[in-house]
């Protein structure tokens, strides 16, 4: 029987680009910003690291494939650079490589480091990529926003609910977004909206209009990350600990069985329970403090707070409309403006979630602080689409919690 | 006897108003005023003579036996492909038997008709299936942009208790050219219309009904059904006159609802009579090309037993209006328009992949699981449910014909479609398996979680730089 990751490996820095349209930055302008703060955060050397990864998703128009941009981008010394890609939650494979070598004790210390340049393509949005010379001769020529506005569709079948009223509720989600990212200096929208802004914006996916869809930024984030014993021989105090790394894959239920439903995501329920039975939490909404969950839009971070099993099915609107995960909700959600407004470079997204988590933890979350240092923070970080993706859910606590 | 056994017809539903092609170009060619009136058929931007037939090909086979088919012919003047059995890919998306005669038939308006006396000749080793579809693309602001109209006929040839009986053909044949189009041409190029009409069709098709009806011996005065694609006001009353055919017999060449739909047309408006004929009823069918072809056809006492169908009166009947005539000359490329940077992609198909895959993209061909009767699409080496997990048991299951419902859709103005917003959703079948694909011929007021909707054999997309059409199902509105 496995014993799982917990306090088996502790996060002794961390950095983060600033999110945005960084029209006068590179990739590797991106990379050496994030490393650069992680390295000072850690106190230590670069050929300290023993071992490294990188994530980043849409290569097409990015970096290029392998481990060699991040190398050549910072000089590591030799090292082994694994570069992984799963769909946009790339960040946290980056981490979990790391987070597993340290605790197989093949590395002392390994960094992980997400980004994406994503604002080279001339247009807005994601770009256009290939889907496979199979999948792009039968798969519906979606795009994001259009495969997860389908959610709602399904959501509103299942559970009865009104378009206006589910309408009104995502709305409530981004303008929370956007107030929490107002006070976050790294943040790519730092607008604040209202409801009204929200239901009147043109529309991209019915019913997602644009105040519904997250940010497409260019950005970068990493971790070093060592063992809880390492760590305090570097003299580090207070460290934090990953508790649990959890990855569902879809094998095609979803997408080819009737048994779902259209309205939740499958993978996020099972990589939660299991996050939860990992970290050794048995009462989320109780114990969980914080979430980054993988808003890339309103309808997801709303659909997904039930399968993290925080709300109840059915109960997301609610818990939403009376803000129960604003910024001074019981369980804030996206607290640092999330994808929506912090910004959404794929490969670096899921590393930004443990990013504000670890400065929450520290107490150095700036203006957006809150002001009981969270214990337990979950991230969530999914990928591809609500029929067919890749969901992992990490928890990332105090090690002495 | 052999005979038409059953019929077809496809008819886009999309009817643009002759009116607003007419305003927009009148300034420049006021003559088009003549044509102003009505509607004329005009295909989605995911259809063309193919999708057509295979359309009709489906109205024609429901309830018909079609594993018997032994032939499939398919005459257009605008076939997809030049050098590609555009029959053959009609017979994989119908799912035909592989042991299969196939023939394209072009280069003549009288395409339709000349192969479906070509067709009659070799129904006799079995069961053939005749299709005819046009989509003929005219230079905007021109009178046969006005005048034309896309459709699509099918007719089942064999002796198995036919609806109407074959009573013989007569042809003659002189290279008279009134419009013609060359090699490497992308429009017709038509002389006048005064010498089309008095030397061409004032001449040239008389002899040719008066042939048919000495050959045959049938009384012009019996024809009950004058079945003549002619756009010359009054030209096809005076033909049948001439012929001693009564004027009243003269079939309504469908010009108000549809237009003249090029090679298909003397096959559309024949299915349009066979919708309308009783047991007994002869029906003349004349068409006109560098010659003239006319066939004779007797409607039997099995006509009014044939199972229901649209044919080609129900496709007309099923209509949505277009009043922009903007669409339709981007949906026919006759315009330059901003398609958006996400239209750059690459579209080459590796055409191994689609080899391999033929079934799947071109039959919807999906799988059915034999140890727990799971079906699903596409077909893989291990089932999809979760109960079962069987390797290697999937036996092929076609889900072209099998109605379906919307599970969950999504109107994208983001993602490129040359008709947006782009509409697709999950449909999930009666009696299992679902498949996330694009939808067509949507009514934005009509589509909600649980419509109706039926699969239809459409153009996925078009690999302009290669000029290769890829086609795969849509989910249309049933």
């Amino acid at each position: 029987m496995a014993t799982g990751i917990k306090d088996k490996v502790a996060i002794i820095g961390m950095g983060c680009s600033k999110f945005g349209e960084r029209w006068d930055r590179e990739a590797d302008d991106l990379m050496v910003e994030a490393f650069e703060e992680a390295l000072a955060d850690a106190g230590i050397e670069k050929n300290q690291i023993n071992a490294a990864w990188l994530s980043t998703a849409i290569e097409e128009v990015h970096v290029g494939k392998s481990g060699v941009p991040l190398a050549m981008a910072l000089r590591l010394p030799y090292i082994p650079v694994t570069r992984v890609e799963n769909y946009c939650a790339s960040g946290t494979e980056a981490f979990r490589g790391a987070v597993y070598a340290v605790a197989s004790g093949a590395a002392d210390i390994a960094l992980a480091l997400g980004a994406e340049k994503l604002k080279d393509t001339g247009y807005g949005g994601l770009p256009q990529r290939s889907r496979g010379v199979l999948n792009s001769m039968y798969g519906a020529n979606l795009s994001a926003p259009g495969s997860f506005a389908q959610l709602a569709a399904a959501y509103r079948a299942k559970h009865g609910v009104d378009k206006a009223d589910l309408k009104r509720a995502m709305a409530h989600i981004s303008v929370k977004s956007h107030d929490n990212g107002a006070k976050n200096p790294k943040a790519h929208l730092r607008n604040k909206i209202n409801e009204d802004i929200v239901l009147k914006a043109p529309m991209i996916a019915e019913p997602l209009g644009l105040y519904d869809c997250c940010g497409v930024s260019d950005g970068a984030a990493c971790a070093i990350v060592t063992t809880p014993e390492i760590a305090r021989a570097l003299g580090k105090k207070d460290l934090i600990s990953v508790k649990a790394l959890q990855l569902a894959v879809s094998n095609g239920v979803e997408a080819q069985h009737n048994s779902w439903d259209g309205s939740y995501f499958a993978t996020a329920r099972i990589a939660s329970t299991r996050a939860y039975q990992e970290a050794g939490i048995s009462k989320p909404r109780d114990e969980i403090n914080l979430i980054e969950a993988h808003d890339c839009f309103s309808i997801t971070e709303l659909v997904t707070m039930e399968d993290l099993h925080i709300s109840p099915e059915g109960g997301a609107i609610r818990d939403v409309l009376d803000g129960f995960y604003d910024s001074d909700g019981t369980i804030p959600c996206q607290i640092d403006g999330g994808l929506k407004c912090f910004g959404h470079p794929i490969g670096a997204s899921g590393l930004r979630m443990i990013y504000e988590m670890y400065l929450q933890m520290q107490g150095r979350a700036g203006e957006r602080q809150r002001k009981t240092t969270p214990v337990h923070g979950l991230t969530h970080n999914l990928g591809g689409f609500p029929h067919q993706n890749v969901c992992s859910v990490s928890i990332i606590g105090r090690y002495d919690a | 006897m052999i005979g038409i056994t059953a019929f077809g017809g496809y008819v886009p539903r999309l009817r643009l108003s002759r009116k607003s092609v007419v305003e927009a170009n009148a300034w420049a060619n006021p003559a088009l005023k003549a044509h102003g009136k009505d509607e004329r058929s005009m295909c989605n931007w995911d259809e063309d003579s193919l999708t057509m037939a295979v359309e009709a090909a489906r109205d024609c086979l429901s309830g018909a036996a079609k594993e018997t088919v032994k032939t499939l012919y398919f005459a257009s003047t605008t076939f997809p492909f030049n050098d590609r059995l555009n029959s053959g890919v009609a017979a994989e998306a119908l799912n035909l038997e592989n042991e299969l005669d196939t023939l394209d038939i072009a280069a003549s308006q009288r395409a339709g008709t000349s192969g479906l006396i070509a067709a009659f000749k070799a129904a006799a080793a079995g069961p053939l299936l005749f299709l005819a579809a046009d989509k003929r693309r005219a230079r905007a602001s021109s009178a046969q942009e006005l005048l034309w109209g896309d459709g699509a006929a099918a007719l089942l040839l064999g002796t198995d208790n036919p609806v109407a009986e074959f009573l013989g053909s007569y042809s003659e044949a002189t290279d008279f050219v009134d419009h013609y189009r060359g090699q490497h041409s992308e429009f017709d190029y038509v002389w006048e219309d005064r010498w089309i009409r008095d030397e061409g069709f004032a001449k040239i098709v008389p002899p040719v009904v008066t042939g048919l009806l000495k050959k045959t011996g049938a009384n012009p005065a019996d024809i009950a059904h004058f079945v003549f694609p002619c756009t010359y006001a009054r030209l096809s009353q005076a033909i049948a006159k001439k012929a001693g055919i009564p004027e009243e017999a003269v079939r309504d060449n469908l010009q108000a609802v549809c237009g003249e739909t090029g090679a298909a047309h003397a096959l559309v408006m024949l299915v349009a009579a066979l919708q309308d004929a009783k047991p007994g009823d002869l029906i003349l069918v004349a068409s006109f090309g560098q010659g003239c072809d006319a066939l004779l056809f007797r409607a039997t006492e099995a006509l009014p037993r044939l199972s229901p169908r649209n044919g080609i009166k129900g496709a007309i009947a099923r209509r949505k209006p277009e009043g922009n005539y903007s669409k339709f000359l981007a949906f026919n490329d006759l315009t330059a328009i901003d398609r958006g940077m996400r239209a750059e992609t690459d579209k080459q198909t590796a055409l191994s992949t689609l080899y391999r895959k033929k079934d799947m993209l071109l039959g919807l061909v999906g799988g059915r699981c034999e140890q727990c009767g799971t079906v699903q699409f596409p077909k893989t080496n291990v089932c999809v449910n979760p109960n079962c997990n069987a390797m290697h048991s999937q036996l092929d299951h076609p889900f072209a014909n099998i109605p379906a419902r919307v599970m969950s859709y999504t109107a994208d103005r983001l993602t490129y479609t040359p008709d947006p917003p782009a509409y697709y959703g999950m449909v999930q079948f009666d009696g299992g398996g679902r498949l996330m694909v694009d939808f067509s011929d949507v009514d934005a007021d009509r589509m909600d979680v649980n419509a109706p909707m039926r699969m239809a054999f459409r153009i996925k997309e078009y690999d302009a730089e290669r000029g290769f059409t890829k086609y795969f199902w849509k989910a249309v509105p049933a």
